[in-house]
């Protein structure tokens, strides 16, 4: 069991090391980040939108974002030809973890971004922080859990890039509804304690996919 | 037995299909004759849920024993459950229109129709994007498994979206059905003969997809 949390932070610390000196991910998605949401600011122009809709904008802006970040966490490696390494080196579930607890960090990152120059850009309202803070994080768990084994099966496959966005929509649409949902109730302003209901649906379905991904991981990326 | 199954469900489908139209329904509100789309619009909608979960019984199976033979078969209950959920969208939508005025207006039972479509949609997506036979078949293994289990999360959720106008809770209220005995024998003989279709169709896909491994291996080597 120790061996499985060495691993973790093993490649944990692998993928972060080689993040902070490529930084391709971050650079890129910075960038992706900012036009798009420069994009809706020129398409709002001088309306006045409500927070509810701008709700709902910021998790395409999250869910697109995090499709550019997330799908090149196993591509990469195949990509650079060092999954065969990787292979050798360490158990598979160490490896699902790891890249699960990176891709977490990244998204957590990202997603602050995000919510920072979107409050910026827009005139986008929070009225209950501590509430929208904890919807964001828990719904990044759930985020990141479907994402990562989508991306380890899509890297073994063509074209990676386009089939991400088709592979992922499908099983994240309980976990999108749910947060869209949820967001637009903090951001209201409504009492942390009404949206127990969302958080216990959000982390039930992390605490499903997650499981089923660690015990699916090994026959993906086993050869 | 086999010339004997055939007839039966020939025989079977036209009776139902000529009961369904001509046979009289006891009235419900709202919906008088247009309640005769239960018949066939049921059966398309359940062969399409039960061909999903059969195409993920089947890959679980295939991880199991990486016998390709599985895969040959998730592949074909997914394909002829696309073509039912196809079939169950194009007839539910066709009701809407004369029931709730529109062919689409995002009722949670046409979302969740819509969404299975999705998933075999990019099942197929996958399954295209892959040339090695054994590749193909693991993920997209993987890929229906992990599809299967978000499914449920949809019973939990479309209800607080939306109050649905699916007719399902005036025809069958609290559980209990609410037709008379005529309109639930066709009702049942329809879903029987349905599902016999279904699995007769099945039985040939996966031969003719057999043959195709096997033509493909023998070209290949």
């Amino acid at each position: 069991m120790s061996d499985f949390f060495r691993t973790t932070i093993i490649v944990f610390k692998k993928d972060l090391i080689s993040e902070l000196r490529t930084r391709y991910a971050l650079n890129a998605l910075i960038m992706f980040v900012l036009v798009s949401i420069s994009i809706i600011r020129f398409a709002i122009g001088e309306e006045k939108v409500e927070n509810e809709i701008l709700s709902g904008l910021l998790w395409i802006v999250i869910f697109f974002s995090a499709s550019g970040g997330l799908s090149r966490t196993f591509v990469k490696e195949e990509e650079k030809e060092t999954s065969v390494a990787l292979k050798m080196s360490v158990d598979s579930s160490g490896v699902f973890t790891g890249k699960l607890l990176f891709n977490f960090v990244l998204t957590l990152i990202l997603n602050f971004l995000i919510t920072v120059l979107f409050i910026m850009i827009t005139d986008y309202e929070i009225k209950n922080l501590w509430g929208f803070i904890l919807v964001i994080g828990i719904g990044n768990i759930g985020l990141v859990s479907a994402s990562t084994i989508i991306a380890a099966i899509i890297s073994k496959a063509n074209s990676k890039g386009t089939l991400y966005p088709v592979l992922s929509f499908p099983v994240l649409i309980p976990l999108l509804v749910t947060v869209i949902n949820a967001t637009k109730l903090s951001a209201a302003g409504a009492e942390t304690v009404i949206l127990y209901e969302e958080f216990v649906i959000l982390i039930s379905y992390s605490i499903v996919v997650t499981t089923v991904s660690l015990m699916l991981f090994k026959y993906v990326w086993e050869d | 037995m086999n010339t004997i199954l055939k007839i039966s469900i020939f025989v079977i489908i036209s009776g139902v299909i000529i009961a369904g139209i001509i046979l009289p329904i006891p009235f419900i509100p709202a919906l008088g004759d247009k309640a005769r789309i239960l018949y066939f619009h049921v059966p398309m909608s359940w062969i399409a849920v039960l061909a999903f979960f059969m195409s993920m019984y089947y890959s679980v199976r295939y991880l199991k024993t990486r016998d390709n033979d599985f895969d040959v078969r998730s592949y074909s209950a997914a394909s002829l459950g696309f073509m039912f959920c196809i079939l169950a969208t194009a007839t539910g939508s066709l009701w809407a229109k004369f029931s709730w005025g529109s062919f689409w207006n995002w009722d949670p039972r046409q979302t969740s129709i819509f969404i299975l479509l999705l998933i075999y949609g990019a099942y197929f997506a996958l399954r295209s994007a892959i040339d090695s036979d054994e590749q193909r078949a693991k993920l997209s293994s993987v890929y229906s498994i992990i599809a299967a289990v978000t499914v449920p999360f949809f019973v939990f959720i479309m209800p607080r979206l939306v109050e649905s106008l699916h007719p399902d809770p005036i025809v069958n209220t609290q559980g209990k059905i609410n037709m008379d005995s005529t309109m639930l024998t066709i009702f049942l003989t329809s879903l029987f003969g349905f599902t016999l279709l279904f699995l007769w169709c099945l039985n040939i896909k996966v031969r003719i997809e057999r043959l195709n491994l096997k033509h493909l291996r023998s070209i290949t080597g």
